[in-house]
């Protein structure tokens, strides 16, 4: 599935601000964007499978419930990354 | 560090990235590299003296969690390690996450490719491969935290764990910080610890006696006298000689209208009763900048019984700046030279054990870290 990629992550993937990846839930999905860019999962999941206080992560244009969210090829994951503060 | 001789280079944790200033030989000319990973927040940059080439940088961003990235070539290319400090997955995804790795520290000089990380929240990791994976040291995350968390509660901030000290005499001898916490010592390599807090102030507390929940800013151990440690604690400036176990203020002999408040301590690398702070404002409301906006070094050179006041080249008024715990560092140079970052991005140095300062470097961001190493 398309999954769309927020600049600060563009280290891990060259630049690429659509990649493709695999997976039947979200959490799935992230497991398989860290395969092919190492380290990426770690900066916007913590060691407890909760999502970072600056990143949101949206199915379809709608809030991800959960890591556990089912997905189809046919969604579109996209990871925003929003900061506050100076 | 390297020998007496040679050229000095200086590397720069800042609030939005990191700098490296390579100095000439006399310690005048500096050529600046950088800013590295621009945005990141370098809380610490330090060398691998064992192999004076590696360097770790504890670095995270605003949005992303919290990583350590490596250089093998004194800082021209780096990568992110493959497991960073994290704790252990609770089953029931309610456990502690590391939020920003704080400290980093090479373990004893005989064990090549070894290092400490202090985090916040509170925790301790080790790694045995260059920093390339990461591992709790369980006798502190699972041992003693749990005692110290039911202790001190919950810190707004969030505490944070620095100061890993070695000694040179034993890599299974160590001493940490944590603010807020106290001072910790193990001598098994980490599976026990005991606190180490006696005589140290704590008027913060309901219990100014407690043994737990104490507040070092910076413990330094003397590598030449590792019985010698020095602390600055949010409650003053203090001195302990192993085996003794009681902590002595000598902060007292610092001037009233200066105080003993302050995040750095600096050691002379060959002369253990040689110190340098850099006192800041802990009065009422913790201003913590300059005292009267006139900023100071303070040195002693008889362990504290006596300090000396080392203003020449700074501003006389209206400086209202600071130096963080990880900011103030000497090289080892004959004389010594002394360095350090502000809060308001300026790098100032003496290359006369601090008689006379001059700024390096200005307009940078808010500086978190700085450390003089002589690049193999």
């Amino acid at each position: 599935m398309r999954v769309v990629i927020p600049s600060p992550l563009f280290s891990y993937t060259s630049g690429q601000r659509e990649v493709d990846a695999r997976g039947t839930c979200v959490g799935d999905v992230l497991r398989d964007l860290d395969a092919h860019y190492p380290g990426m999962r770690h900066r916007i999941i913590d060691e407890q499978d909760r999502v970072r206080p600056h990143i949101r992560l949206f199915v379809n244009g709608e809030a991800a419930s959960s890591l556990r969210q089912p997905l189809a090829d046919s969604d579109e994951l996209v990871i925003v990354a929003a900061l506050s503060g100076g | 560090m390297g020998m007496a001789s040679e050229a000095v280079t200086l590397l720069i944790g800042t609030r939005k990235g990191a700098f490296i200033y390579r100095g000439d030989a006399a310690r005048r000319k500096w050529s600046v590299e950088g800013p590295h990973f621009l945005g990141n927040v370098v809380n610490h940059l330090v060398l691998d003296q064992r192999d004076g080439r590696t360097l770790l940088m504890a670095a995270k961003t605003g949005h992303l969690g919290p990583t350590v990235f490596r250089s093998l070539d004194a800082g021209y290319t780096w990568v992110e390690a493959k497991r960073p400090p994290m704790f252990r997955k609770t089953e029931d995804g309610t456990g502690r996450a590391v939020e920003s790795v704080f400290w980093l520290s090479p373990a004893h000089a005989s064990q090549a490719g070894a290092w400490y990380a202090g985090t916040a929240p509170v925790g301790l990791f080790c790694s045995a491969d260059g920093g390339e994976t990461w591992d709790e040291v369980g006798g502190f995350n699972d041992g003693l935290f749990p005692t110290i968390k039911h202790a001190v509660g919950d810190v707004p901030d969030g505490s944070l764990l620095h100061s890993v000290c070695v000694d040179p005499q034993d890599a299974r001898h160590l001493y940490i910080g944590l603010s807020t916490g106290g001072v910790f010592e193990t001598s098994d390599g980490g599976a026990s610890w005991r606190p180490l807090n006696r005589g140290v102030e704590a008027n913060f507390l309901p219990d100014g006696d407690a043994e737990l929940g104490h507040d070092p800013h910076t413990l330094a151990l003397h590598p030449l006298k590792p019985s010698r440690l020095y602390q600055q604690n949010h409650c003053g400036i203090y001195r302990l000689d192993r085996p003794g176990v009681e902590w002595r203020r000598i902060g007292r002999a610092m001037p009233k209208d200066v105080g003993d408040i302050g995040f750095p301590v600096v050691l002379h690398p060959r002369d253990p009763d040689c110190v340098w702070v850099f006192p800041m404002d802990g009065t009422e409301v913790w201003p913590r900048v300059s005292p009267g906006g006139k900023p100071a070094a303070y040195r002693t050179r008889d362990g504290g019984e006596s300090w000396q006041r080392q203003d020449r080249g700074f501003p006389k008024e209206q400086a209202w700046w600071t130096v963080k715990r990880q900011a103030f560092c000497a090289d080892v140079r004959d004389p010594v030279g002394l360095y350090f970052g502000t809060t308001s991005g300026e790098i100032w140095a003496s290359i006369d054990e601090g008689e006379s300062w001059s700024c390096i470097a200005a307009h940078l961001p808010h500086i978190y870290s700085v450390s003089a190493v002589a690049l193999a």
